[in-house]
């Protein structure tokens, strides 16, 4: 299991400073990601998904948004210190993205093999001529029926599922080292869903490029994915291989989003969702930020604030005080003290 | 696209004939006989019984009405009370200098506004940006009729740099173009900001820059295209300002433009001339709408699928 | 039964808007404050009001005084803004001024304000043919270039301040009729409108009561914007003397007599083109600000 380490993140934290105050939209997230593996980021909506994933390309908008801490290593190299010409090299070239929104990610009014070529003519340096082929190339490798004809159409003439294909063909131009995927099928129809899964992964073999998947659809994960990091308010709680995640989830989160899945061997009839709601960004509590909605939860839960730590199994990080030693010592909450 | 300007050329058609309406009716409103008016100061009753048989005035209004659109339709727009020649040819005198005079203002607007516009937008709240936009505010505060005399003594009295009024020499143009357009330029400015500022906050925009575009070609060939698209309409529409300008500038600068023609025909109260001035200056802005109806659609070709 | 129920929640929904309607007026007050810009627009919009109102006790002359000995003398400790061609106080003459030149624009956007209002009303609220009637019309006025409209009028009804106070305000009409038409078709579709239509309120107490407020704050905001505008536009038919007549100081008016002063007396025509000038900055900065108070939407 030593694999190749291509991009690892370590205490990352972007902050939002408004008017209401400073939103710690991602407040501490740690991952590492394999080459030539899957790594899928789950989590529920506002847990600061986009917003890492935006970080790693530094494409927070800002104001109001700044990386305040942490470190983003690609190959070995912190994108975070970057100057802004060393960044754009990396953009599109070694670190692209597909975005979550397919309908308005793409520019309105240029036609969509150009802006595929215009990123190839960028970084490969190609002649205008060579690029454009390549563009329509890649487009056929997507799937988009009629390539040369569409190449030449702007982003209105395309359904979602095309400009969704568009985008990937965009995100694979220059063979990245690492695609950034947020939930690229959220907003396309189930069928198309599955074809573009299915391309992403035909394409990962293809090309060996290693992958971050965002999604909140755990059914797509089990799909997908070879290692798991699982966020809850802004911070991950949970970083390991898929299959052992799904057979035993160790942090009460990670079991409470599994029991909500529909499951078929159980034959579940209702499916059961989480209790309780997610602590505001602007005000976390110090504790476990889970505490208000776990069932395990003790007074420490609330005092301190548990960290990411290996469990006995090696790649398995968890951050919850029920996986420490320390935790069978302590009372349960509301337990009476005895004098 | 063919069917849209013949389209939107039939719309204008009732537009059109309202103007025409109104302008009709100017003469309507005016007290008194319009006869006598016609006729001219002085005119005995025979002339002016003369005047009514001949221009049909003692027919009921609305075939007074049709006579007077068939009439402007044949490029009759009736006789100057003052000169007796025909209106049209003193209009075809005028028009040439007052197109000449708004097509070099609507430059000034357009560029100075939109260079203005972007150097704002890529910095917003620095400096820069808060100057620019400063002075835009001026711009739309200051009556153009005082800034052309600020000018004016500035740079002829003061300076001496360009001649005080007339239009004889491309150096006569400076002054009046910079007063008649900076007051759209500063509109212009205003506009292309924030549409800029909206467009750099879109997601596309976003995806050019994770494609590792330099920062000028994502405002130059991303944001800008789109942002000029609402900025085209508002240009549209300060020409319309601008025509109207014309009449103030060409005074200030004494040009004998149709809009200074129009001034001297109300002072001197020659109606047919302020009809057919007002007349023309308004089909002009209606063609230019048309025009800027059909290059908005062009760029935007979104709009077919709405 | 069951409409009755319905009626009454719409009835609780219609107060329940009055005091969001007072809520809303506490936000706009703490974002109009909170806009220096605007602030800057209100302190140079009242002090002109000030001045309209105080104007003799400021005044150090008569404005109409002629005295030919002192003619065209440059501004000096005596004369601030020095004195005309016929030796009156142009200062003096620029405080009296304040109360024609922005008494026009008042009196003007005022006249287009219930013209535009009124049609707008009637427009949004009946629909179908009145509306396609009234749309028509509009365009027709929004199709004359700038002034030329108030030219036209003019024109016709012979030049003057009354005459030029009713031509720009014809002007004015189509732009607040598009506003609150629009406005009135949005607030019609609310249901309480419909409920309070049920309990027994004729048209007349739903225009005025219920839908007019609800769209006062666009109309604010366009008021403000055309004052600037009928401002500007009144000086300048009094600077091409269709207005304000000699020995008026309608400020306009005294441009006007300014620039044949250019070469020997500037200051004629440079003091009455900056109080004008300052004035509209005053109303562009207030409604440039009102606009970000009062509609969230464009604000940036
Ligand atoms: N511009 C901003 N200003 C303030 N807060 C922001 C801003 N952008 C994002 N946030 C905060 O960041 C948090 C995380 O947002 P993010 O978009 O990363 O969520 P997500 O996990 O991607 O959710 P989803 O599944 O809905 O896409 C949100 O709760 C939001 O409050
Ligand atoms: S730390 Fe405590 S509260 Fe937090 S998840 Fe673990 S058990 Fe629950
Ligand atoms: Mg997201």
């Amino acid at each position: 299991m030593s694999k190749e380490v291509v991009l690892q993140v370590k205490n990352l934290k972007t902050h939002f400073t408004t008017s209401k105050g400073i939103a710690k939209a991602v407040d501490g997230v740690d991952f590492t990601l394999h080459k030539g593996e899957t790594l899928g980021i789950v989590g529920e909506s506002g847990c600061g998904k986009s917003i890492t994933s935006l970080s790693l390309l530094r494409l927070i908008p800002s104001p109001p948004g700044k990386i305040v801490a942490g470190e983003i290593l690609l190959n070995n190299k912190d994108i975070v210190k970057m100057k802004e010409e060393e960044l754009r090299k990396v953009r599109g070239n070694q670190l692209s993205m597909i975005f979550q929104e397919p309908m308005t990610s793409l520019n309105p009014i240029i036609p969509v093999g150009e802006q595929i070529a215009e990123t190839i003519r960028l970084h490969q340096r190609l002649p205008r001529k060579k690029a454009w082929q390549k563009a329509v190339d890649l487009l056929e490798l997507v799937g988009l029926p009629s390539p040369e004809k569409r190449a030449k159409q702007e982003p209105f003439q395309l359904s979602g599922g095309m400009r969704q294909r568009v985008m990937i063909a965009m995100a694979l131009a220059c063979t990245p080292e690492v695609l950034i995927a947020d939930e690229p099928t959220t907003a396309l129809d189930v069928t198309i869903q599955a074809q573009i899964l299915e391309l992403m992964k035909d394409l990962q073999r293809q090309i060996g490029m290693s992958i971050i998947f965002i999604t909140h659809d755990l059914g797509v994960v089990a799909e997908v994915c070879d290692q798991v990091a699982v966020m809850y308010a802004g911070q991950v709680v949970e970083h390991r291989n898929a299959k052992d995640l799904f057979k035993t989830p160790l942090h009460p989160y990670t079991q409470g989003l599994l029991k909500s899945l529909p499951n078929i061997h159980e034959n579940q009839e209702v499916l059961q969702t989480i209790e309780g709601s997610v602590p505001s960004p602007y005000d976390y509590p110090i504790g476990c930020r889970f505490a208000d909605r776990c069932p395990h939860a003790k007074e420490i839960c609330r005092e301190e604030a548990p960290e990411l730590l290996e469990t006995e199994n090696e790649n398995t990080k968890v951050r919850c005080f029920m996986h420490t030693e320390k935790w069978n010592s302590i009372r349960q909450e509301g337990e009476l003290v005895c004098p | 696209m063919f069917l849209f300007i013949a389209k939107r050329l039939v719309q204008i058609i009732p537009v059109i004939l309202g103007v025409t309406l109104v302008v009709f009716l100017i003469m309507q409103m005016v007290p008194g006989d319009p006869a006598a008016i016609l006729a001219g100061e002085g005119a005995s009753q025979d002339t002016i019984e003369q005047y009514r048989e001949d221009l049909g005035l003692n027919r009921p209004i609305a075939e007074q009405y049709l006579t007077y659109v068939g009439n402007v339709f044949q490029g009759d727009f009736g006789n100057s009370l003052k000169n007796k020649q025909p209106v049209l040819d003193e209009i075809l005198l005028r028009l040439p200098i007052t197109m000449e005079l708004a097509f070099y203002s609507i430059l000034i607007t357009v560029v100075l506004g939109l260079a203005a516009g972007i150097i704002s937008a890529v910095k917003p709240y620095s400096i820069r940006d808060v100057s620019v936009m400063v002075v835009a505010l001026l711009g739309i505060s200051l009556p153009s009729f005082w800034l052309g005399l600020l000018l004016m003594y500035l740079f002829s009295v003061k300076l001496q740099w360009l001649p005080v009024a007339g239009w004889d020499g491309p150096a006569n143009i400076i002054l009046p173009a910079v007063t008649l357009g900076v007051g759209g330029a500063a509109i212009v400015a205003r506009m292309t900001r924030s549409s800029m500022l909206d467009v750099i906050g879109q997601d596309y925009i976003r995806t050019a820059r994770a494609k590792g575009l330099k920062e000028h070609f994502v405002i130059y060939k991303h944001a800008l295209r789109n942002a000029l698209i609402p900025v085209i309409t508002v240009v549209g529409l300060q020409f319309g300002s601008l025509l109207g300008g014309t009449v103030l500038v060409e005074s200030v600068f004494a040009i004998n433009g149709l809009g200074r023609m129009i001034v001297d025909a109300i002072r001197t109260r020659d109606l047919p001339m302020v009809q057919g001035g007002v007349l023309v200056a308004s089909l002009v802005f209606v063609f230019v709408n048309l025009l800027v109806d059909v290059l908005y659609r062009a760029v935007n070709k979104r709009i077919d699928l709405n | 039964m069951a409409s009755k129920v319905t009626t009454t929640q719409s009835i609780d929904l219609a107060r329940a808007r009055k005091n969001t309607r007072k809520e809303r007026w506490q936000s706009f007050w703490s974002v109009m404050t909170q806009n220096k810009a605007a602030m800057v627009g209100a302190v140079i919009i009242g002090a002109y009001l000030l001045m309209m109102l105080i104007a003799p006790i400021l005044a150090p002359f008569d404005p109409y005084d002629i005295s030919l000995e002192d003619k065209l003398t440059p501004p000096s400790m005596e004369h601030w803004m020095g004195t005309d061609d016929k030796g009156r106080d142009i200062l003096s003459r620029i405080l009296y001024g304040s109360r024609l030149s922005i008494g026009v624009g008042f009196a003007s956007v005022l006249f287009g304000a219930f013209f535009g209002i009124t049609l707008g009303l009637i427009a949004g609220y009946y629909g179908k043919w009145v509306d396609t009637i009234i749309s028509r019309v509009l365009d027709i006025m929004l199709a004359f270039p700038g002034i030329l409209l108030a030219l036209a009028i003019i024109s016709a009804l012979g030049p003057g301040l009354i005459n030029v106070t009713i031509a720009v305000g014809v002007f004015s009409i189509p732009l607040f009729a598009r506003i609150v038409r629009g406005s009135t078709m949005e607030v019609k579709k609310l249901e309480y409108i419909d409920a309070i239509r049920t309990i027994g309120a004729n048209d007349f107490i739903i225009i005025f009561r219920h839908i007019l407020p609800n769209v006062m704050s666009p109309i604010i905001v366009q008021g403000s914007m055309r004052l600037a505008t009928a401002i500007l536009s009144a000086a300048g038919l009094s600077f091409l003397g269709l207005g304000a007549q000699p020995p008026s100081p309608e400020w306009g008016a005294m441009l006007s007599s300014g620039r044949d002063f250019l070469f020997s007396a500037p200051y004629m025509a440079i003091f009455p083109g900056l109080m004008i000038s300052i004035l509209v900055l005053g109303f562009n900065l207030f409604g440039d600000g009102l606009r970000d108070a009062l509609d969230p939407k464009l604000k940036k």
